[in-house]
């Protein structure tokens, strides 16, 4: 019996040759020392795996279609069996996704991997960053909700800023005049057809350079990488103290990614999917759109940038991002790779890794928003502890007039206008309706919507607040 | 005579290495013209645009501010809900209406009418219009979209447009 599989593995693998091309590409050799810091590539792709799995699950119960997603998202949701976990998976296994991609790309410019003759890994890495942040973007349209529906409307005004065609690639976006029937079939297209297959064919080619320039050596201080000896160089590396990456090296990628596929998965249980919102109905217009947290860095930028120079900005600084990105390793290609030398390319990392993370954690509060849902101000939570009946309308005009969805007092209301509850410590009476009525930098003026009367019981409210 | 043969020969291999580039790009072509056609066609259909009925002149106050909601100028069978849009319509005398495309000009989410407040104002990034649709505060570059209204029979109707898409300038494509 031994015999006769041993027989058919010899047959298979003469015809196959896996023993002759494939066995030494999984035992290639590798330099040495290469630990824990070289596994997030290894975790994104087994990351992509797990999204391509568990999307063509997905693709078996969904109804790409923009009349009948959301039912079919409601019966993957609570009728499929293990649906809403499936939806689970493949939601963090995108969070994943992007952190992971993240995170190989900010190791490999510390220890300036890219530099020669690697600079081919990193331009294609950069478009495997691009897709993958599309990919994004597309999937969580797909969840054809409210916010599936404002989401695509989003994108297509921020194309609309491309001068000259940026109208005609807004309506190629959302396929048509307006989001109708073709607007889901071609984000459904872009999702599971179109970019799936640029990333199959550039991970390919990434994974072939990996062979081909072989993984970067750990930098140290003071070893230059000089294109006219590398090559060699490193080949002679490989000869002294090469390691095979199977199994030597490659069980470290084996179980972070183990570990991490463990932890999306358990996330999944236990959180489930991201709720749906309201049906896409375009009409319903009682809808906040928020968009999935790997994408609030840019919303929040949106929010936040001097609004004169936002319709610019909103096109020149993903083409300069972009532009920046793919010539890092044209702009420095040759000596140093430690971190420890080079630490302007450090401070660059730092500030990049912090101006991201602010972003994020300010776009998840969202203080420039109103705050629609502030409940009225109760009489015993403002300062004037027996209000007459001028104070006692002004609180309930506060409310209705809409104040108090950009100005908090007492934990009630906003926070895109300055917070009110000791107002009246720094503006007087007289200050107070001035502002009011004329508004200020960002806020309206109320001149022509509040009566004299309205605007004095505001007024003798907030005068009371000190 | 032998050169002769081999340049002949050699005339030959390049008239079949030419002929199987053409032939191959040939049948590349032909078939890219359904596929590319299939790519643009939301630019190529033709631009109808209609006037759907939202309501009796009756149904609006003077000086109130009402969500109106219709049909796009020509959906596709299978659009669904989707099919639909919203307006927010002001009747600002006895005939005279106007109408704002529920869009913020900033990066297009829904406005929504506060209508104690007297302000139209966007979730999204805190862009505040005031009841003529000017910008009140907030990010929006340009007054709200107007769709075009008018009233026939007692019936009030809105002009179906393209979704208002703010380009580079801040300049609207407003739908006249």
């Amino acid at each position: 019996m031994k015999n006769f599989l041993k027989k058919i593995w010899k047959w298979i693998d003469d015809r196959s040759g896996f023993s002759e091309s494939i066995l030494p590409v999984i035992t290639h050799p590798v330099p040495p020392r290469a630990k824990w810091s070289y596994v997030f590539g290894s975790a994104t792709l087994f990351c992509f795996l797990l999204q391509v799995i568990t999307g063509v699950a997905l693709s078996l119960l969904y109804q790409p279609s923009s009349k009948e997603a959301y039912q079919s998202l409601q019966f993957i949701t609570n009728q499929a069996k293990f649906g809403n976990v499936l939806r689970g998976i493949h939601y963090f296994g995108a969070s994943a996704m992007i952190i992971l991609v993240g995170l190989h790309m900010m190791r490999t410019y510390i220890t300036a991997s890219y530099k020669y003759p690697r600079e081919m890994n990193w331009i294609s890495g950069f478009f495997l960053l691009i897709f993958t942040i599309f990919m994004g973007f597309t999937g969580q349209l797909l969840r054809w909700d409210s916010n599936g529906v404002w989401s695509s409307v989003v994108a297509a005004q921020q194309l609309g800023r491309v001068p000259f065609v940026g109208e005609y690639l807004a309506r190629l976006l959302l396929g048509g005049n307006t989001i109708g029937g073709q607007t889901l079939s071609r984000f459904y297209s872009y999702h599971v057809f179109i970019v799936p297959a640029f990333i199959f064919l550039f991970v390919a080619f990434h994974l072939y350079l990996v062979i081909r320039n072989g993984i970067s050596e750990p930098p140290k201080a003071a070893r230059m990488v000089d294109p006219k000896t590398y090559r060699s160089w490193y080949q002679n590396l490989l000869k002294r103290e090469g390691v095979p990456f199977w199994p030597d090296a490659a069980w470290r990628d084996i179980i972070v990614s183990a570990f991490i596929i463990i932890a999306i998965i358990a996330l999944a249980v236990f959180f489930g999917a991201p709720a749906l919102t309201t049906p896409p109905d375009p009409s319903m217009v009682q809808t906040s759109p928020n968009p999935d947290w790997y994408m609030i860095p840019f919303f929040a930028l949106f929010a936040l940038m001097p609004h004169k120079i936002e319709s610019i900005a909103m096109l020149l600084g993903p083409l300069l991002t972009i532009i920046l990105l793919f010539s890092i390793p044209f702009i420095s290609n040759k000596g140093e790779r430690s971190p420890l030398k080079r630490p302007w390319a450090m401070f660059g990392v730092i500030c990049v890794f912090v101006f991201v993370i602010s972003l994020l954690v300010i776009g998840l509060q969202a203080s420039w928003s109103p705050n629609f849902n502030t409940k009225p101000l109760p009489l015993t939570d403002i300062k004037s502890s027996n209000p007459d009946s001028t104070i006692i309308k002004g609180v309930h005009l506060f409310y209705a007039k809409g104040c108090q969805y950009c100005h908090t007092i007492n934990h009630y209301g906003g926070k895109a206008g300055p917070n009110l509850t000791t107002v009246g410590n720094r503006l007087s009476i007289e200050e107070l309706k001035v502002r009011i009525v004329n508004g200020g930098k960002n806020m309206p003026s109320f001149g022509g919507i509040l009566s004299k009367e309205d605007l004095n019981n505001i007024v003798s409210f907030l005068h009371s607040q000190n | 005579m032998n050169n002769q043969l081999e340049n002949e020969e050699i005339s030959r291999r390049k008239f079949f290495m030419k002929l199987s580039l053409g032939l191959a790009g040939l049948s590349a072509a032909v078939a890219a013209i359904p596929v590319i056609s299939a790519v643009l066609a939301p630019l190529l259909e033709s631009k109808v645009e209609k006037w759907r009925t939202v309501g009796k002149l009756n149904d609006f106050q003077m000086n109130t501010t009402n969500l109106v909601t219709f049909i796009n100028a020509d959906p596709e069978p299978y659009a669904g809900m989707t099919a639909k849009s919203a307006a927010w319509l002001r009747r600002s005398s006895d005939t005279n209406f106007i109408a704002f495309a529920a869009n913020c000009t900033h990066l297009g989410c829904p406005v929504r009418w506060e209508k104690d407040a007297h302000l139209f104002m966007c979730p999204c990034h805190g862009g505040v219009y005031y009841a003529d649709g000017s910008v009140a505060a907030g990010p929006p570059p340009k007054p709200l979209t107007r769709y075009q209204v008018r009233v026939i029979n007692d019936e009030v109707q809105i002009k179906t447009a393209p979704l208002p898409i703010t380009n580079i300038g801040g300049s609207k494509s407003q739908p006249v």
